[in-house]
Formats: C-alpha cells, sequence, structure tokens
C-alpha cells in the first residue's frame, strides 16, 4: 500500500530539474571539479615530459662522472650528486634526533596548561611556514657571529636545512605519537615502567613507521631545496668530490639552477637531465615514504 | 614487573596517579603504600624490598638527564625564533642608520648596486605582489576544486591513487619548477605557440607555475577541513532533498570555510616566501611591474641574486640584503599569525 504512494514521489523528486545528482548543474559542477584535478596532475605530467625530453640527450653515464667544466660536452654533475649526498646524510643526522627529542617532549611529557608549552607549541607551527630564505639568512648571520670567512662548509649547509626541516619532522612525530593508543602506554605503566622507560620501549617504537615516513618526506623537501644554501656560498665550481664536514661542496639543484643561468643551450639540456636524477631521486624517497605509511603503519 | 602482575589490586591502584604524573619517575602515593606491602606478603620479589621499592622512587639520573635533554630539544625550537629575529634586526639597524625607513618603505627605486644608490623597496614589494596573486589565481580555483572532489565525491579506492599523485606536486624541487617554467612556459608556450609579447622572464610564467607548486598545500588542508564536517550534517541535507552539488557549496563549504581561509592563507604565504622558481623565471631586473607580461625582481628573488655577489660583512650590500629578509620575514609572519589565529578561533568542534 505505502510503497507505491512512496515511489512516485522519490521518482519526481530525482528527476527534478534543480535537485537531482543528474541535473545539468550538478553535472557541470562535477565535471569542474574534475577538470581542476586534471589540470593539476597535467601540469605534473608536462612537467615529467618536457624535463625527459629536454635532459635526455645529456642523460648519460658523464653526468655522473664528470666534474663541471666550460663547455658544456665534457660537464657533470659528479661534485653536486656527492655533495648532495653529503650535505643531506648531516642533515637527517642532526634534524632527525632533534626533532624527533623535541616532539616526545612536547607530545608526551610536556604539560600542556602550561603557557610556555602553548608557545612552544604555536612557534613550531609557525617556524614551519616560515621562508626558507630566511633560514638561509640564520645560518649565514650564525657564521658571521662565528667569524667564519669561507662560508662554504658541507656543516653549514647542514645546519640551514636541519633547521628548515626541523618543523616539519616535530609536526610529523607528534602526530604519529597522538595516533598510538593511550592503552599502550597505560599497560607498560601498570607494569612499573617509569613514563621515561615507557615512551622509549613502548611509544616511540610504536610510532616508528610514521615517523619514519615524515622524516623521509622532510629530507626530500631538504634535497630539493637551493635557496639557503645559495646564501651560504654554495654556487661555486667545485672540481673535486667533498670529503668531510668541513669539505666545499654544491649540491644538484645549485648545479642545476647554475646551469639554467648560462647563455648557451647545451647548459639548459644538462641542467633538464640532472633535474631528471634529482626527480628520480625524490620520486623514489616519496614512494619508500608511502610504501612505508602503507606496510607498517598500524591501524590500532 | 612479576609482583605487580600477580597483584591486580595494587596495579589497578598505581595506574591513574602514575599516568597524571608525567615528570616524576615513579610517584608516591599514600594508598598504595598498603597495597605494596600486602603483595609483598604473597608473592617472593627479587628486590630487597619491595615495599620501599612501590613507595618511594628509585634514582634514576639517566632518566633526569634524558628529560633535560628532551626539553632542552623543545626550547631549541624557540631559540631559532628568537635566533631569526636577532640575525635579521641587528643588521637591519645597520642599515636603517643609513638609509631612512621612510624611503626604504616607500620609495620606487631600488638600486643597490649603483653608484647613485636607491633603497626604494616598491619595485620589489610590486613584483612579488604580481606573482603571489597569480599564484593564487591558478592555485585557489584548482585546489578548491580537487578539495571537494577528493572529500565529497572520490570513492576511498580513487582517493588512494589521487592523494599520492598531487602530494607529488609538492615535492618536485622548486629549482625544477623554475626551469620548467622558464624553458616551456615562458620560452615554448608564451613566446612560441602564442606570440605573446613578452621577454625571456615574466612574472606570469613565475606565477603560474608558483600557482601549482601551491595546489596541494591548498588542496590538502581544505580536503582536511572538509572531511572534519560530520557526515550527519550531509545527511541532513540530503534528507532536506539537495544533491551532492548544493550540500558541497551550501553545507560542508561554509562548515568547513575556516579550514579553507587558513589553507589559502598558508598558500599566500608559501607563494609570498618562494625564492627559486621567481629567482629562475620572474627576471632580475627591479622595476615596477605593471603587466603581467613583464619581468620583474621579487623580495626573494632580490635576496637569490644578493646572495650570488660576494658582498662583505658589514657592508651596506650585506645589510640591504637583511633589511629586505625583515620585510619578508614580518610580511610571512604576519600571515601565517593570521592563518592560526583563524583556525583556533573559528574552529567548529564537532
Amino acid at each position: 500500500m505505502t510503497s507505491t504512494t512512496v515511489r512516485p514521489l522519490t521518482a519526481s523528486l530525482h528527476n527534478r530539474a534543480e535537485g537531482g545528482e543528474q541535473s545539468p548543474k550538478a553535472m557541470i559542477f562535477l565535471i569542474v571539479l574534475w577538470a581542476a584535478m586534471f589540470i593539476a596532475i597535467g601540469v605534473l605530467l608536462v612537467l615529467i615530459v618536457t624535463t625527459l625530453v629536454n635532459g635526455a640527450a645529456r642523460l648519460d653515464l658523464r653526468l655522473f662522472t664528470e666534474y663541471p667544466a666550460s663547455s658544456p660536452a665534457r660537464a657533470g654533475a659528479r661534485p653536486a650528486i656527492l655533495g648532495s649526498i653529503w650535505v643531506i646524510a648531516t642533515t637527517a643526522v642532526l634534524a632527525i634526533p632533534l626533532g624527533v627529542a623535541a616532539a616526545v617532549q612536547l607530545e608526551e611529557f610536556a604539560d600542556k596548561t602550561k603557557r610556555i608549552n602553548r608557545i612552544i607549541e604555536l612557534n613550531v607551527q609557525n617556524l614551519a611556514a616560515i621562508p626558507s630564505v630566511v633560514y638561509g639568512l640564520l645560518a649565514l648571520a650564525l657564521l658571521t657571529v662565528l667569524g667564519v670567512q669561507n662560508k662554504n662548509l658541507v656543516i653549514a649547509g647542514a645546519t640551514a636545512l636541519s633547521l628548515l626541516i626541523l618543523p616539519v619532522i616535530i609536526i610529523a612525530t607528534r602526530e604519529a605519537l597522538r595516533s598510538v593508543p593511550a592503552e599502550i602506554r597505560e599497560g607498560s605503566l601498570a607494569l612499573g615502567a617509569t613514563p621515561m622507560q615507557t615512551m622509549w620501549r613502548q611509544t616511540l617504537p610504536s610510532a616508528v613507521p610514521g615517523i619514519a615516513t615524515g622524516a623521509i618526506l622532510a629530507l626530500s623537501r631538504a634535497l630539493g631545496e637551493a635557496a639557503p644554501l645559495l646564501l651560504l656560498g654554495a654556487l661555486v665550481f667545485v672540481s673535486y668530490d667533498p670529503n668531510g664536514l668541513l669539505s666545499g661542496y654544491t649540491t644538484l639543484p645549485i648545479q642545476i639552477f647554475n646551469w639554467t643561468g648560462r647563455p648557451q643551450e647545451e647548459f639548459r639540456v644538462l641542467a633538464a637531465a640532472a633535474s631528471i636524477v634529482l626527480l628520480a631521486l625524490l620520486l623514489a624517497m616519496n614512494a619508500l615514504a608511502i610504501y612505508i605509511r602503507n606496510r607498517f603503519q598500524r591501524r590500532w | 614487573m612479576v609482583d605487580n602482575l600477580t597483584a591486580p589490586p595494587a596495579a589497578a591502584a598505581t595506574t591513574p596517579a602514575v599516568a597524571e604524573a608525567t615528570e616524576l619517575p615513579v610517584p608516591a602515593t599514600p594508598t598504595t603504600a598498603g597495597a605494596g606491602g600486602s603483595v609483598a606478603g604473597h608473592v617472593p620479589a627479587p628486590r630487597s624490598n619491595p615495599a620501599q621499592s612501590l613507595t618511594t622512587a628509585v634514582r634514576r639520573p639517566g632518566e633526569l638527564v634524558a628529560g633535560w635533554l628532551l626539553r632542552l630539544a623543545a626550547w631549541l625550537t624557540i631559540a631559532i625564533t628568537v635566533g631569526i629575529v636577532i640575525a635579521l634586526i641587528v643588521p637591519s639597524i645597520e642599515f636603517f642608520t643609513q638609509v631612512s625607513p621612510f624611503e626604504f618603505l616607500f620609495g620606487t627605486r631600488w638600486a643597490p648596486r649603483f653608484a647613485d644608490a636607491s633603497f626604494g623597496v616598491i619595485p620589489l614589494v610590486t613584483a612579488t605582489a604580481w606573482t603571489t596573486m597569480i599564484a593564487l589565481l591558478t592555485a585557489v580555483p584548482i585546489g578548491l576544486g580537487t578539495a571537494v572532489l577528493l572529500s565529497e565525491y572520490a570513492k576511498p579506492g580513487i582517493r588512494k591513487v589521487l592523494k599520492p599523485i598531487l602530494e607529488v606536486l609538492a615535492g618536485v624541487p622548486t629549482v625544477v619548477y623554475g626551469l620548467f617554467a622558464l624553458e616551456f612556459v615562458q620560452s615554448t608556450v608564451f613566446r612560441d605557440w602564442l606570440n605573446l609579447p613578452t621577454g625571456s622572464f615574466s612574472v606570469l610564467a613565475a606565477g603560474l607555475v608558483m600557482g601549482v607548486m601551491i595546489v596541494p598545500t591548498v588542496a590538502s588542508l581544505s580536503e582536511d577541513a572538509m572531511s572534519a564536517v560530520p557526515n550527519s550534517m550531509r545527511q541532513g541535507s540530503a534528507a532536506l532533498g539537495a544533491n551532492r552539488m548544493q550540500t558541497s557549496i551550501r553545507v560542508v563549504f561554509p562548515a568547513a570555510l575556516s579550514g579553507i581561509v587558513a589553507a589559502v592563507v598558508l598558500g599566500i604565504s608559501r607563494a609570498v616566501g618562494e625564492t627559486m622558481i621567481v629567482a629562475i623565471a620572474a627576471g632580475g631586473q627591479a622595476r615596477i611591474v605593471t603587466g603581467a607580461l613583464e619581468q620583474g625582481q621579487t623580495m626573494t628573488g632580490f635576496i637569490a641574486n644578493a646572495a650570488l655577489g660576494d658582498s662583505r660583512v658589514g657592508s651596506l650590500e650585506y645589510d640591504t640584503l637583511f633589511a629586505v629578509g625583515l620585510l619578508l620575514f614580518a610580511i610571512t609572519l604576519t600571515i601565517n599569525v593570521i592563518a592560526i589565529r583563524i583556525v583556533r578561533r573559528f574552529r567548529e568542534a564537532y
């Protein structure tokens, strides 16, 4: 009885030009949304394809084995690639322990009702949004205060990049710690562990996948960053392999910037070829981060 | 450990107290004293004096040190901010003793390296304003469209594929974006294909590519805000006969507005501070920009370019770098604080 009266009513609701899920307006809206998505992904594809096409001619072994040279045919990015590895490894050693420690303090131990801790929290959010050149200026001023004349040092570049990615690591680690359920901590405390032992043996290990994902993404950001290093004199002609924390260096993004600014077309080709290497590295890091997130992250 | 396991009452008694006290190693509560004693009576404990071990804290110097190290790490973040402020202000004061702040902020000619040097920052500001506006006009529609699609329409499977792809956009290094803007957008598209009257550089090419770069920022923060709107509101809207478009525009969008505004504001802050794209593709001549196809040097572009020249510490050139940096920092700080305030004040607790 009732079904016969209800059915025409719902049918009329769905057919109304104004309100239906298939009405012209709603369809156009959906098309616009998909268009936005396709523009974003399309630009990414065009960027990758044009970089590949432009750089394919010089994507050969010479890029990895040769040193920069005034003649494009003999030039390579060997010191830049090694320099990037040195700087990023040092950045990881400096930034990850500090960032994780700060996050653990803020998330596990800090009394959130205290004013100072709220200020620190707000401050971390704000640090994450400060332009990267400003970190370069900070490192430059720091070196000036220390009286360092030659600023092109691996440790100086790594310090600037560590300060830059520190807030990113803190925020990611806090999120990872927050997703560890309170029962894990309470269980550990109930068995007699101290808060510090609970953090070190239970909470932190449970949060490792999330921390690893955040740290890898932060390091990939540091790997692609050029602006702060420009201020620290990384744009130099390096014709040797960097070999220590106090060694001179140049990095892959800086080398790309250098070649982009040259008038000869061949150097633009080299820049594109180096960009392919950099993009491949970053995509690999991103993929690793996503893999860790999907494979190891536990859902509680 | 073992005696606590076999004595649930004692464990239950200590748990809330321990969980609350976050800094002391083991808090002593008077109620556990008796319980601890009774435990000792039943189970042979490994410690010499189990009753005491449960009531008074064992001194753990290592933990004390670790606690202070953690605190230091957290305080370091404050030190960084203070360091930035000092690092920027001290050389800037030096700068403003030689150039009046009025001339700096309102002067219309930027020529710090010429014989008749002039330090009016307006040309740099107009270039930054142009690239930022163009970037926003690109990023806001695309970013919001993507966010609505991901939050309101996409099935979980599609989302899981699209989101990482979108995140790759944020991971592309800015030098690569810069090269793309210079070689493809400006040189190939604008000059070869469209025959636009423009030179080797333009704020339009830099701004458009920068817009694409900040799409993920706008999209993911907006999507978070929209996903946080409870489903009951969508269901209520649907029950009143609205389709998904109407629900998205009239219910979800207004409910998530604070998060969306914050996303856009953070996008602005990233566009203002972006350096490499504008250093490569926007041009190197500091002059007032009046059209999108002109070239222009932004504030960040100036800092990047000035860094290439070897400016002596203490020279006016060196101080100029920091004065422009201070202005940049002040602008982005204001924007960030506004964004954080918006999120805090208008966050709807559903």
